[in-house]
């Protein structure tokens, strides 16, 4: 028998309230191009990106502590696949332990050629050092920073 | 734990890339009905319905729950659905076991169906899981977020690609033993490095489907089982652990968890073996089913199910200890890897495993597994859901 089908959309604007905590951090980022990681006073830990309390107590975190622009690749992926509403590949992303930070944080990586995908994952690999590049214009994003490799 | 709670009904869809002969409910009654009919039972007899939907969006019907009431036949029965991402199955499996061993019912459905290959794009719902404030801008997906898995791996153990398109291998060949499997077709170590690159290291063929199917299960207890001398397999070991949420906490100084391992399933095994008296599962166990929808991640499940030491399951794959024949086959139906119904994916594995110590398994049986487990992950690989299961 004839099978039919409907097609359906979902596209549903959101304005999403950052908070104290990650309103500061942007604003850092957006006025001065400073990344801020903020310290969990129970294991020490500088929590880059900053939370507003610690998952280990629920206890608030405390002290702003300044982080990076230096750093160690700590994971990679290099996309080569295209996806629906995301950036046209290839692009390189993963997460970076900016120096005087103790998590890492998420962030694209630039300056890279993607052709080969061997030799590219060589040029990213696990404990590679980064520099973090700011946009010129900024707009209190994630997406305000990028990592380099120092090797270029 | 007093009584038991033993597995006397099961259903699954044989799965596929579409079902456009059958609705969403459709899909959840069609297991539901198989379920019933292998427990020789009737609707009127199940007191309790747990309802298994991961994300929404998947279906594309805004609390699916809703419409699949009518699926499970849940008028005027208790009802209540779950949601744990991936491990969505095997926690409904567990709720609908605690139902019957806190003594509320004595029997208890639990069911539910995906249409992955109805939202054209898996990763676009997946990358709305990322939190709005830090990190919803990075292309994140559960691909890449389980490449990233794969690169901390090699990076501590040594894992190659070649490695990772050994379990594609093992898992499709098993898979075509499978009649409910989705990817039936065998390949070989070639065909996997000839795929293209998706999110490096991770190919198209180190990849699951989206496949569209649904799986039911009938749990009673111990007393009405042995009342009506009903066959039974039983869930002896039931565990849950969780993960905290940022991937960049899993990596970097002090971290709390390995990105490469997983922490938190090894906890939830241990906890499913403490309860289940199983001290060495090398020895006491004869059958896994893992939850890994890419190939990379059966290694760090088969590490943290204690079958094998960190960074040591590459080495046994490599000497065929893990397919059918081997110590201890590990997703002898294919797994995840072949079919991937999200909502009910973790459900399958336990199912699976039921059906492996009835010695009910068909063309892919364990033989003499008498004892098996399964497992199920979800969230930002946070929610880890295991069951031992024994004849």
């Amino acid at each position: 028998m004839e099978l039919l089908k409907r097609k359906e959309a979902w596209n549903i604007t959101y304005t999403h309230a950052l908070g104290e905590t990650a309103s500061w951090f942007y604003v850092q980022l957006r006025d001065h191009a400073k990344i801020y990681g903020k310290r969990d006073a129970k294991t020490g830990r500088v929590l880059v990106p900053p939370r507003s309390f610690s998952d280990q107590s629920l206890q608030p975190t405390t002290d702003w502590v300044e982080v990076g622009p230096g750093g160690r690749i700590e994971t990679f992926s290099i996309v080569y696949e295209e996806f629906q509403n995301l950036p046209p590949p290839p692009y390189a992303f993963g997460y970076v332990l900016l120096d005087g930070a103790d998590t890492a944080i998420g962030g694209f990586f630039k300056g890279v050629d993607l052709t080969d995908p061997k030799a590219a994952s060589e040029k990213l690999k696990i404990g590679t050092r980064i520099n973090t590049k700011f946009a010129e214009k900024r707009v209190g994003d994630v997406l305000d920073f990028w990592f380099e490799p120092e090797a270029g | 734990m007093s009584a038991r709670v033993g597995i006397i009904g099961i259903g699954q869809s044989a799965f596929k890339a579409r079902r456009d002969d059958a609705s969403y409910p459709d899909l959840v009654r069609e297991a539901v009905v198989t379920a019933l009919n292998d427990a020789n039972m009737e609707l009127d007899d199940i007191e309790a319905v747990v309802y298994s939907l991961s994300p929404d969006a998947m279906v594309g019907i805004g609390n699916a729950e809703r419409v699949g009431v009518d699926a499970v036949g849940a008028r005027n029965k208790r009802f209540l659905r779950v949601n744990t991402g991936g491990a969505t199955g095997i926690s409904s499996v567990a709720a609908a076991y605690y139902h019957v061993a806190a003594g509320a019912c004595d029997v208890v459905l639990t069911a539910g169906a995906d249409k992955v290959g109805e939202c054209g794009d898996s990763q676009t719902v997946l990358n709305k899981i990322w939190d709005p404030t830090y990190e919803r801008q990075l292309p994140l997906g559960t691909i890449n977020m389980l490449a990233m898995s794969a690169v901390r791996y090699m990076h501590k153990y040594g894992m190659t690609e070649e490695d990772m398109a050994r379990v594609v291998v093992k898992n499709r060949w098993q898979a075509s033993k499978n009649p409910n499997a989705h990817l039936r077709k065998e390949t070989t170590i070639e065909e996997v490095f000839a795929s293209r690159y998706i999110s490096w290291p991770v190919k198209l063929f180190d990849c699951c489907p989206q496949s569209s199917g649904g799986c039911a299960m009938v749990l009673a207890s111990e007393k009405y089982i042995k009342d009506r001398g009903l066959d039974a397999v039983w869930i002896t070991g039931v565990g849950h652990c969780s993960e905290s949420y940022y991937l960049g906490d899993r990596m970097g100084n002090g971290q709390t968890a390995d990105h490469a391992d997983a922490f938190a399933l090894r906890a939830s095994f241990a906890r499913a073996f403490k309860m289940a008296g199983i001290t060495d599962p090398r020895k006491q166990v004869q059958v896994a089913e893992l939850y890994a929808p890419f190939s990379n991640t059966e290694f760090h499940s088969i590490e943290a199910a204690g079958l094998a030491d960190l960074g040591q399951a590459p080495a046994m794959m490599r000497e065929g200890r893990f397919q059918i024949g081997g110590d201890i086959p590990v997703n002898p139906s294919g797994g995840t890897l072949c079919t991937n119904a999200i909502a009910v994916t973790a459900m399958v594995r336990v199912a699976e495993v039921a059906q492996q110590v009835r010695g009910r398994a068909g063309g892919h049986q364990v033989e003499g597994a008498r004892v098996g487990i399964a497992s199920g992950n979800g969230g930002d690989h946070q929610f880890f859901g295991t069951m031992v299961i024994e004849a």
